[in-house]
């Protein structure tokens, strides 16, 4: 079981932002996207969710390209981009519920609110929340639902130290379950099974 | 379907929070619809006579005024894509938002406007065929304006421009409800027209989400 990318080119508007990019991410791996502002990791991060097409090559998941069957592999991901996809006048608990019922059906929240230490926030609005505060409620998504391929967008900004660590835990618990990571951050995330895939260096070249 | 039920849900919780849509619309209806007399004057033949298209023109009128934020919240926090990635069909996702729509805006309209109906002199006889005519008509009103919606969604100020869209959709709604009602009072056979509206509501449910979630696919790109 890999996640493989091949010969993967993606273009916005009408610049070309990465061409021929190749990788492959087994069970269990994570890769972490390094590489200056605009050298395309959040693109790529949103072509692996498909939330963008690829302008050439493919992204194949067990040699199936993940376009043949759009809704089996959004089912088997879990994006968490910029946005924290709360709604300012629910709660945490309501926001999180949300999320859980609609991707297990069950609505179980309070582990994952255990987890990023916010089991105290449970009945405030989000709209009273800091940006750590949202963030982390946001992180909390992925351990409600049980996703195979974790997609982060620099899911570090705004945490504090304390977030960062319950963050690595949260990822290094995914990978010992066999859960693959792909992640953009410009901290030291991980450890011996991560690879890291330096983007924007043939941009620049 | 339970996923679907869980955005309704969470659509009508957010509606009971914020409060705001629901009264404002309701508001709009009942001030708009209370000109008339005023602008009519009080003679009671002119007012009856315009008053199914004027509770109809006020009831389209109405249901615009929530429609612009019905995907664009979802569209600026990041819950559409999240909801998109949820692997749920995006018709499916349409048909909820829609269903949530006319339940906090479209349902209270059909409530009170036979109290407005009241203030028009509407004849007696027009008043069960004016709520049927709502009853299929307001949803086929939120469906038809979910493609404008949709469209509009990544515009900041695409209300005027939503307008413009989705009032030329909403005429067939506003001739057929008319003539329902003006039957009734008339006493000829309603049934033709509810029949004729009935499949107007259908025609929406089987059309209008797919538009809106092609729309939504060009929004997310």
């Amino acid at each position: 079981m890999t996640l493989q990318a091949e010969a993967l080119a993606c273009v916005r508007g009408e610049r070309a932002v990465f061409a021929g990019l190749e990788f492959s991410l087994g069970a269990g791996h994570a890769l972490v996207l390094k590489g200056p502002n605009g050298a395309g990791k959040s693109s790529l991060l949103r072509l692996l969710a498909t939330l963008l097409t690829p302008a050439a090559g493919r992204i194949t998941w067990d040699g199936v390209d993940i376009r043949d069957d759009l809704e089996r592999h959004r089912r088997r991901l879990a994006y968490v981009g910029h946005q924290d996809a709360l709604k300012a006048n629910l709660t945490v608990a309501e926001n999180l519920r949300f999320w859980s019922r609609l991707a297990t059906g069950r609505a179980v929240v309070s582990p994952a609110l255990d987890v990023f230490g916010i089991s105290a926030l449970a009945d405030v609005p989000t709209r009273l929340l800091s940006a750590g505060q949202r963030r982390r409620a946001a992180l909390a998504r992925l351990e409600v639902a049980t996703a195979e391929l974790w997609l982060l967008d620099e899911p570090d900004a705004s945490l504090d130290d304390q977030g960062l660590e319950q963050l690595s835990a949260v990822i290094d618990r995914q990978l010992r379950r066999g859960g693959r990571v792909v992640v953009a951050t410009h901290h030291e995330i991980g450890d011996a099974s991560t690879t890291v895939l330096r983007l924007g260096d043939a941009a620049n070249a | 379907m339970k996923a679907l039920a869980v955005i309704v849900y969470r659509d009508l919780l957010l509606a009971a929070r914020q409060g705001s849509a629901t009264l404002l619309v309701l508001a709009f209806f009942v001030i708009t619809v209370t000109l008339f007399p005023l602008g009519l004057g009080p003679a009671p033949g002119v007012l009856a006579l315009a008053a199914p298209g004027v509770l109809w023109v006020a009831a389209l009128l109405s249901a615009l005024i929530a429609l612009d934020r019905l995907f664009q919240a979802d569209l600026e926090d990041g819950s559409l894509e999240q909801i998109a990635l949820s692997g749920l069909p995006l018709e499916l996702v349409v048909l909820a938002k829609a269903a949530a729509h006319w339940l906090s805006t479209g349902l209270p309209l059909v409530a009170v406007s036979p109290l407005l109906a009241l203030t028009l002199n509407l004849p007696a006889d027009g008043y069960l065929a004016l709520i049927a005519a709502m009853l299929l008509g307001t949803p086929a009103l939120s469906l038809i304006g979910s493609i404008g919606a949709a469209l509009t969604a990544n515009l900041r100020r695409g209300g005027v421009l939503l307008s413009l869209l989705v009032l030329p959709l909403y005429l067939p709604v506003l001739i057929f409800g008319v003539l329902t009602v003006e039957a009734a009072v008339s006493e000829l056979a309603v049934r033709p027209y509810l029949l004729i509206m009935l499949a107007g509501f259908c025609g929406a449910v089987a059309l209008a989400p797919w538009a809106t979630a092609a729309a939504l696919r060009l929004a997310l790109e």
